[in-house]
């Protein structure tokens, strides 16, 4: 009862919220006039806002953008013990100030250190706060330019990314991410400059009360499905979700516009309709999701929960197991990664479920940006199985699929698979790595082990960022491995989008004819719902057969 | 300057540059100016005052043991945590649910928590067995304070109504009826113990 309830709670807040939210996005992106920032933006930046960039010049613009801000944020870090408000943190090894600046950049947000021990405030307000903005609106900018393709008239060009990048950071992520800071602030988040407080405890003892502007950064990595922790416990440690109301409202804040975005679509398209059955089938998706990781949570099976008598190792006790579940769903299936309990003592069912999540790609609703392109991509692949099925020529919203849409939108969906199974390959099989991983990075062996590896590789392959956190990750392998799945995770399916997108917009929409596949009915709903499951169950079930089944059954 | 990647690598830098400004300074700046001024209680950390001492965060949790880890009788026991309530770090133990090493623990901790309070082991609840996410959960269930209070006004020769009491007071229900779990937190009983007397 109480599940439901708080899940309601979420969904009422969501269905409220997706349509203002939507259709502000869709001004913001197509409206003409620029702000009066915006224009000494761009001046300063030497952008001709009213130019706009062909497929290839968006997707350059983009590679050029993400691998220079990496540059950036691997400088700060390596200048930390110059900047103020380091409390004499040294700078990080270059392998994972490297994996950090990768993550951060991509949206992942996978952090293979402890934050307080590694990263001081600026380093951390300047490099990994201000990414956490633009990687967001960076994923935001491609699925508008997708959208901008699906429109029924035929164009050129997709837009310009620096005002796409510009619009998304400035009208949506910041005023947002203000207002929820704020509201998070109230609830007891801290947000200051103050070095660590020794204290001395009642009983005599010390303790040592951290500090940092973490309101700031909490309320960004929430609106733009990052996820990075300003503290190593993240969403569970008091100073970032200091109580059960203010970890509901994380988990609203990380969905609300991957859930408004189909609206923003449909805006964008001209049918509005076509969004509704997009978000649908991202709600069922998600909402059996979290009833299955729920009541595997409930129903506590394995070893320590029977022991303990309740799964409540790794959960916080104000937020309940519930509350757990629901936040443990929702970053797995955005591509948030923010975590409020620690998956890796989840059940074992529990655990797979948000391993599984991940697994289907993101999509449900997926990360700010990545997870409605990711859905589009699934409903061109599931218009063309249709196709085949009843032996029509694919089309999309009047938009031909010929063989290159195909294979762009193909290519883009086995990306993060094939990164999983490479890097779970290559470091189980090749002798000096598995050592390494078996050695160095793994907290538990057997089953539950080999989970921790497919976590870390599927959070990273995907731009998740969670953890099964026992795993070391800080060694020269798998910083360096997971740096490359988030890197190729991220930028192959946003070149590849892009390119699809510019062969869709060079198409004029055909007339809806008798034999034309409607996209907008619960019908095509369920074909996306099965597209998407069956394309992941086929990919992943061997390794989560190997890992969580193993272990649970 | 002519060639077009050389351009967008210009204008991407001045983008960054740019936004770092806005965003990792004006950004920040705002948010801790509205935290500092109007909200200066919860941004500095909503710390607990006890003689005029800070003693605490209201949010943070602590242990209330010897040098040695054993649990101090005359005070009221925090959850289990991986990181022994030092929050300097933080952090859970991320033990599977098959792992020996959590399944003995807990064992373990149900033993050693039976005799410390002199209680039937299986009316143990279980967030006293298990450490919490971050380390720094600052909250135990009503059942497992209740447990508590006798050892506890065995320890201070008070009476058991009093300590009831005092946990009566201060328990946290759920947010509007469903939010969350009624629990109470550890260092706020403590200080309330120590102002009894």
């Amino acid at each position: 009862m109480l599940f439901a309830a708080q899940l309601g709670t979420i969904a009422l807040a969501l269905a409220i919220i997706h349509r203002p939210l939507g259709h502000a996005m869709a001004l913001a992106y197509t409206s003409r006039r620029h702000l009066r920032l915006e224009r000494w933006l761009y001046r300063a930046t030497g952008v001709d806002p009213d130019a706009e960039q062909s497929a290839g010049a968006y997707a350059r613009s983009v590679i050029v953008f993400s691998l220079i801000g990496i540059v950036l944020v691997v400088a700060i870090q390596l200048a930390q013990p110059a900047l103020p408000w380091s409390n004499g943190l040294a700078a990080p090894r270059l392998d994972l100030a490297l994996n950090t600046a990768i993550s951060f950049v991509t949206n992942t947000n996978w952090q293979s250190y402890s934050p307080e021990l590694t990263l001081g405030y600026t380093a951390q307000a300047l490099g990994l706060a201000v990414q956490n903005f633009l990687s967001a609106a960076v994923g935001l900018a491609v699925a508008v330019a997708l959208f901008r393709a699906l429109a029924p008239a035929a164009r050129e060009t997709l837009g310009s990314f620096w005002v796409d990048l510009t619009r998304g950071t400035l009208r949506i992520l910041l005023p947002l991410s203000f207002a929820a800071a704020v509201v998070l602030l109230i609830g007891g988040v801290v947000q200051n400059l103050s070095a660590p407080l020794e204290l001395t405890t009642l009983t005599g003892g010390t303790q040592s009360i951290p500090g940092g502007p973490v309101a700031s950064q909490e309320a960004i990595k929430l609106i733009g499905t990052n996820g990075g922790g300003f503290f190593n416990a993240n969403s569970s440690h008091p100073f970032e979700n200091p109580s059960a109301a203010t970890s509901l409202l994380q988990i609203v804040l990380f969905l609300a516009i991957p859930f408004s975005l189909p609206r923003t679509f449909g805006e964008i398209v001209g049918q509005p309709r076509q969004g509704r059955a997009i978000v649908g089938a991202m709600a069922i998706m998600a909402t059996v999701s979290v009833v299955l990781m729920t009541a595997a949570e409930l129903a506590a099976p394995g070893s320590a929960p029977a022991a303990a008598g309740a799964a409540l190792e790794g959960k916080e006790l104000r937020f309940g197991i519930p509350g757990s579940t629901l936040y443990a769903s929702a970053t797995t299936l955005t591509s948030t990664g923010s975590v409020n309990s620690m998956h890796s003592s989840y059940t074992a069912f529990g655990g797979g479920m948000a391993m599984l999540n991940m697994m289907l790609g993101e999509v449900a609703p997926g990360g700010v940006g990545s997870g409605m392109y990711g859905m589009l991509l699934l409903a061109i692949i599931a218009v063309f199985l249709a196709g085949l099925m009843i032996g029509r020529t694919p089309e999309y919203l009047g938009k031909q699929l010929g063989p290159r849409e195909m294979g762009l939108a193909s290519a883009a969906v086995i990306v993060s698979p094939a990164l999983v199974l490479i890097g779970m390959a290559l470091s189980l099989a090749v002798a000096g790595l598995r050592e390494s991983v078996i050695g160095e990075s793994l907290l538990s062996d057997g089953a539950h082990g080999f989970s921790e590896l497919l976590y870390a590789f599927t959070s990273a392959a995907n731009n998740n960022g969670s953890a099964f956190a026992g795993l070391t990750a800080n060694t020269l392998w798998l910083n360096l491995a997971l740096g490359v799945a988030m890197l190729i995770g991220r930028l192959a399916p946003i070149v590849l989008v892009l390119m699809l997108a510019g062969s869709l917009a060079a198409r004029r929409a055909l007339p809806e004819t008798s034999g034309t596949l409607p996209t907008h009915t619960p019908l095509f709903t369920g074909l996306l719902i099965g597209t998407t499951l069956i394309i992941s169950a086929l990919t992943y079930a061997p390794a989560l057969a190997l890992g969580p089944l193993a272990e649970g059954l | 300057m002519r060639h077009p990647l050389l351009r967008q690598s210009l204008t991407a830098l001045r983008v960054l540059l740019i936004m770092t400004l806005v965003l990792g300074i004006g950004y920040t700046a705002a948010v801790l100016a509205v935290g500092q001024v109007l909200l200066p209680s919860q941004a500095n950390g909503s710390l607990l005052t006890h003689d005029g001492e800070v003693v605490g965060s209201a949010l943070i949790g602590q242990s209330f043991t010897d040098d040695d880890g054993e649990a101090l009788e005359q005070w009221f026991q925090s959850r289990p945590s991986a990181v022994g309530y030092d929050a300097a770090g933080s952090g859970g133990s991320n033990l599977g649910p098959e792992s020996d090493e959590l399944v003995a623990a807990i064992d373990e901790r149900r033993a050693s928590i039976a005799t410390r309070e002199g209680v039937d082991p299986a009316s143990i609840p279980a967030d006293a067995l298990t450490a919490s996410a971050s380390g720094l959960d600052p909250h135990i269930s009503p059942a497992y304070a209740a447990l508590q209070a006798p050892r506890i006004a065995d320890a201070r020769g008070l009476e058991l109504s009093a300590v009831q009491a005092l946990i009566d007071r201060l328990i946290e229900g759920r947010t509007l009826g469903y939010i969350g779990e009624p629990r109470v937190s550890v260092l706020a009983l403590n200080i309330a113990l120590a102002e009894l007397q």
